[in-house]
Parts: C-alpha cells; sequence; structure tokens
C-alpha cells in the first residue's frame, strides 16, 4: 500500500498520544489502549474504507469499538487519519470536550458510543444486516475486550449473526487475558474462546494481536468463508509495549506520572 | 389493537421500502401476514430482547425504520440499558411496541403485567410515549410515528378493544375529546381503561368530561392547563401505576399553578403482593379501576372537595 503510513510507525504514533492523553487528566485504561494499538493500526491504515473528507458516506466501512473504555486510542486514531486535528487530542476528558472518556458519536468518525459493555456487537450486527439490505460492500467492524465476553448479550448477537449468513461482519476479540479486577481464567474463564465461537457457526482465526503481517493477513482473507461472519482471537499484552505495564492488572486504572511518560515514550520510541 | 397495529404497519411498509419489523419470537397469529409479505423486512430475532434492541439501533443507522414488537416488558425493561444508550442516545430511528398494557395478560400472573413500563420508557432521553386507547387511535398514531424518524414507545393493550365514541385524535400529541367539551368533572384516561371511564361517567349525575390522552410524552401542557383552569376536578385515569404515568405527568405540570382544580390519580397499586389468576376486568375491578368503582371513587373525590 504504497499511499499509506507506515503501520509500525502509526501504531507508535497513536501509542504515544493515548499516553500523553491519559497522563494529561489522569485518566485510566491506558492498559486497554495499548493492547489494541497493533489492531487499530492496521485497521486505520489499510483495512477499514472510511474518507475523513466525506465521513457520512453510505459506502463506508463501520467500525464499533465496543470496549469503550479504550478510547483515547481510537480518538488517536482517528485523529491521526484526519477526521479532527490532532491538537484536539488535547482536550481529551476535559470540561466541554466532546472527547469523553468513553466512546462518543458527537467525534468525527465515530460511530457508535458505547462504554457499557456488550452494546457493540449488537449494533455492529444490525449495521450488517441494513448495509447487506442496500447490496453495499461496506464491512462492519466490532472490536471486543475479552471481559465483555461475559456479557450474555454479546452471545445473544454470536448465536445471531451467523444464522443469518453476515459474511460483510467482522468481530475482533483483544483478548489480553486481564479484565476489570482480575485475570480472565480467575474471574471468569473464557477458555476455550475459539471454540466457543466456532460452535455458534463463526469462521475463528486466531493469532498474535501484535504480529502486523499476521493481521494484514487475516484481514487481507475476509470473508475466508462465504455466509459466515468472521470472528479474530487476537492474543494481546495488557499494556503492550512498556514494560511496567505490560500484563499488569493496575495499568486498567492508573496513569503514568510523568517520570513514567518519559518512560513509556522512551521505550515505545516516539 | 395488535391487529390494527400490524394491518397499518403492513400498509405503510408497502409504500416505505425502509420499514422493517423485528419481533422477539412473540406474536402467533399477529405478525404472520406481515412476514410473509415484507420477508426481507421481517425479523424474528428470537428468544433475545437485548440483542434485538441493540440490531434495532445498527439497524436504524443505516437508515431504516424498525419497530420492535414483543409482550410488555421484554422489549422495555428486560433490555432498558440498550434502549437508553443504543437507541435513545443515538436518536435511532426505532419504534418500541409493547402489546399487554396493563393487566392486557390476565392470568398469566405478574411475569406478564405491565405497570410500570411507561415510568421507565418516560424516563429515557428524546422518546416519545404513546398509550392508544382505541384501533383508531393505533392507526393514526403508527402512521404518524413511522414518519417521526425519532425513537418512539408504543403500548398497545391486546386484541378486542372496542372503538371508543367522541371526536377524532386531531393530532399526535393532541388529547381527544370522548365525551363533551370541559366540564366540571374532567377525566383524563390514557389507554383502553378510558372505555371504562366513559361507562363511570354515564353511572354519575352531573357534567362528566372524559378525554383520552394518548401521547404521555410530551403531554399536551396547553391542553391540560386548560382543562385545570376549568373544571373543579380533575382525575386521572390509567392502567399503570400512578408513578410515573398519566398522573405523574399531569401533577408535575399542575403543581406551580395557584389556581386550578385539584388532580385525584385512579392507577394500579404498586405490587406488594403475590398476583393471583384473573381476567382483565377482575384484576382492574380488584384494583379499583372498574367503572363502579371508578364511578364511586370521582363521587367520594367531589364530596372531598
Amino acid at each position: 500500500m504504497s499511499n499509506t503510513p507506515d503501520i509500525n510507525d502509526f501504531a507508535k504514533r497513536i501509542r504515544a498520544h493515548a499516553l500523553r492523553m491519559v497522563h494529561a487528566v489522569n485518566a485510566s485504561h491506558i492498559g486497554s489502549c495499548l493492547s489494541m494499538a497493533d489492531i487499530l493500526a492496521v485497521l486505520h491504515t489499510e483495512v477499514l474504507r472510511l474518507d475523513p473528507t466525506d465521513p457520512a458516506n453510505p459506502d463506508r466501512d463501520r467500525f464499533i469499538l465496543s470496549k469503550g473504555h479504550a478510547t483515547a486510542i481510537l480518538y488517536a486514531a482517528l485523529a491521526e487519519r484526519g477526521f479532527f486535528p490532532v491538537s484536539e487530542l488535547e482536550t481529551y476528558c476535559r470540561n466541554g470536550s466532546a472527547l469523553t472518556g468513553h466512546v462518543s458519536h458527537g467525534v468525527p468518525g465515530v460511530e457508535a458510543s458505547t462504554g457499557s459493555l456488550g452494546h457493540g456487537l449488537p449494533m455492529a450486527v444490525g449495521m450488517a444486516i441494513g448495509l447487506r439490505a442496500d447490496g453495499r460492500k461496506s464491512r462492519v467492524v466490532c472490536l471486543l475486550s475479552d471481559g465483555e465476553c461475559d456479557e450474555g448479550s454479546n452471545w445473544e448477537a454470536i448465536l445471531f449473526a451467523p444464522h443469518h449468513k453476515l459474511d460483510n461482519l467482522i468481530a475482533i476479540v483483544d483478548f489480553n487475558k486481564i479484565q476489570s479486577f482480575g485475570r480472565v481464567t480467575e474471574v471468569l474463564n473464557l477458555d476455550p474462546l475459539a471454540d466457543k465461537w466456532r460452535a455458534f457457526g463463526w469462521h475463528v482465526l486466531e493469532l498474535d494481536g501484535h504480529d502486523i503481517g499476521a493481521l494484514r493477513a487475516a484481514f487481507a482473507g475476509i470473508p475466508a468463508v462465504a455466509g459466515k461472519p468472521t470472528v479474530i482471537i487476537a492474543h494481546t499484552v495488557k499494556g503492550r509495549g512498556v514494560s511496567f505495564m505490560e500484563d499488569r492488572l493496575e495499568w486498567h486504572y492508573k496513569s503514568p506520572n510523568v517520570d513514567q511518560l518519559a518512560q513509556a515514550l522512551k521505550e515505545i520510541g516516539a | 389493537m395488535r391487529n390494527t397495529f400490524v394491518a397499518t404497519l403492513a400498509e405503510l411498509a408497502e409504500r416505505d421500502p425502509n420499514i422493517w419489523l423485528l419481533c422477539g419470537d412473540l406474536g402467533f397469529s399477529v405478525l404472520e401476514s406481515f412476514a410473509a409479505q415484507f420477508p426481507d423486512r421481517f425479523l424474528n430475532m428470537g428468544v433475545a430482547e437485548q440483542n434485538m434492541a441493540g440490531v434495532a439501533a445498527g439497524l436504524a443507522l443505516t437508515g431504516k425504520t424498525v419497530f420492535i414488537y414483543s409482550i410488555g416488558n421484554f422489549p422495555t425493561l428486560r433490555c432498558l440499558e440498550q434502549l437508553r444508550n443504543d437507541v435513545c442516545y443515538h436518536g435511532a430511528d426505532v419504534k418500541i411496541v409493547s402489546v399487554g398494557a396493563g393487566f392486557a395478560y390476565g392470568s398469566q400472573g405478574y411475569t406478564h403485567h405491565a405497570i410500570e413500563d411507561v415510568a421507565v420508557m418516560s424516563a429515557l432521553p428524546g422518546i416519545e410515549v404513546f398509550v392508544p386507547a382505541d384501533p383508531a387511535e393505533t392507526r393514526s398514531i403508527v402512521r404518524a410515528i413511522a414518519a417521526s424518524r425519532r425513537p418512539s414507545y408504543l403500548r398497545l393493550s391486546r386484541a378486542g378493544e372496542p372503538e371508543l365514541s367522541g371526536e377524532p385524535l386531531a393530532g399526535l400529541h393532541r388529547p381527544r375529546w370522548l365525551r363533551s367539551p370541559p366540564a366540571d368533572v374532567c377525566v383524563l384516561a390514557a389507554g383502553p381503561i378510558a372505555g371504562a371511564c366513559l361507562e363511570a361517567a354515564r353511572l354519575l349525575p352531573g357534567n362528566i368530561s372524559v378525554a383520552s390522552v394518548p401521547c404521555l410524552k410530551p403531554i399536551d401542557d396547553g391542553f391540560v392547563r386548560r382543562v385545570a383552569g376549568q373544571a373543579r376536578l380533575i382525575v386521572t385515569v390509567e392502567e399503570h401505576i400512578l408513578r410515573g404515568g398519566l398522573h405523574a405527568a399531569v401533577s408535575a405540570l399542575l403543581a406551580g399553578e395557584r389556581s386550578r382544580a385539584p388532580v385525584v390519580g385512579l392507577g394500579i397499586p404498586e405490587a406488594d403482593k403475590l398476583s393471583v389468576a384473573g381476567d382483565r376486568d377482575s384484576l382492574l375491578a380488584s384494583a379499583g379501576l372498574g367503572p363502579q368503582a371508578i364511578a364511586e371513587r370521582i363521587e367520594a373525590a367531589l364530596r372531598a372537595l
């Protein structure tokens, strides 16, 4: 893709934005942002067909962030993509800003507001049905957290989508193995997660969610099976890219102080 | 009422290719004709109301007008957060249609009695709330909300409700006089219970007017203020608890008025005991909402003036 920015560089930039954003306002969820950074980078550099100058184009792809708490890095990606000035990221979570701490459709490029878990996938299913009925080629991509796979509403949608052969629907699970109050295996074990989706009728891809090549190959091949929705179970590391944040529950909540921010930016090479 | 709803929706869907109907695996003997006529715009979502509400929102965000249909508490309370966040917060063009208002499901028991739904739905942002009293009102309201481009809640009773006498509905948000213009005693009713109010009015001497108030949000402020300025007594009657329904809306509106008629509310008592079997009339009678009881309660209120 000659005209797209380098994926690794995009990932680095949005990680840096997210770190600065949460630091500036002492916000939570940086660990959740960093685990999905590489996925977002691939999506926004070469997968999602979006035009920042025509954000309401009916033929655009739709992206729904169902893990709406990790919105800082989505805002960063949308700003980098050109939906609004990068300088606006400085308003994140500040009084009067549209950039709320859980993703808001008041922000250009955002399709849906989420934050309460288990809402994104049903909405994505509805969009996929509507777009297919209109004969559009648009795809709907929904990014979920592992913790939100506890929500029954998701399993209603997971049951529904294959029944209706929604092969324009792609779910991604950011499987970083840590949910809000502990490790997934200890809070409410999801294993074997891929088998569960498979049993419900999805085409399942399992990959390293930080392997840019694997992500690119996966998206390029979708739909791999006509008539089936695809789920990408992306094995990721919470806090990925910052040594002292990686795989640590507390970075679901903590915000880096000045020294930690400097260290983190250095580690990601920003 | 439910048959009027679906027949009207089918008429509209013939002209408007964006109208969809989703149901939560309910609607036997009611929805089949729509499903057969518009197979590409009818979805049985299965017994999964959260998904139904979320899917409806997503579908609406691609430009569709989506009706979701199920019994009383299922498309409302069961998926409340989806209605709040996904439908209302996004201003999605979704119409929530419940069937079985109040005690319409009689002996089916407490789970099937929708008696708090109006309160809960009215609290949602940007939604309009409709409680038609008869098939004619249902027809007008379905036509209007199909074109409103905003979220609506339509609370239907069940089947066999009679057409009530009186003037036709003049506008989507306007109350409708069923019996005489504003009089000494003005009964405001929401839903088919208006029929019992008409019977009660006939049992009483004196000048008793009855109006159906099919739109509870937004309520017609001007109408209520006018009536309150002219009548000696306002009686609200609803097949719902008093909290958050017609009585609450009328009372809140009039609370700050210096000179106005007192407002007496007749509704279903908030549940504090086991539900017993009984058909709708029997349960309404137990709640003091039969025609005779309504008449007696109006008389008592008049004596207390």
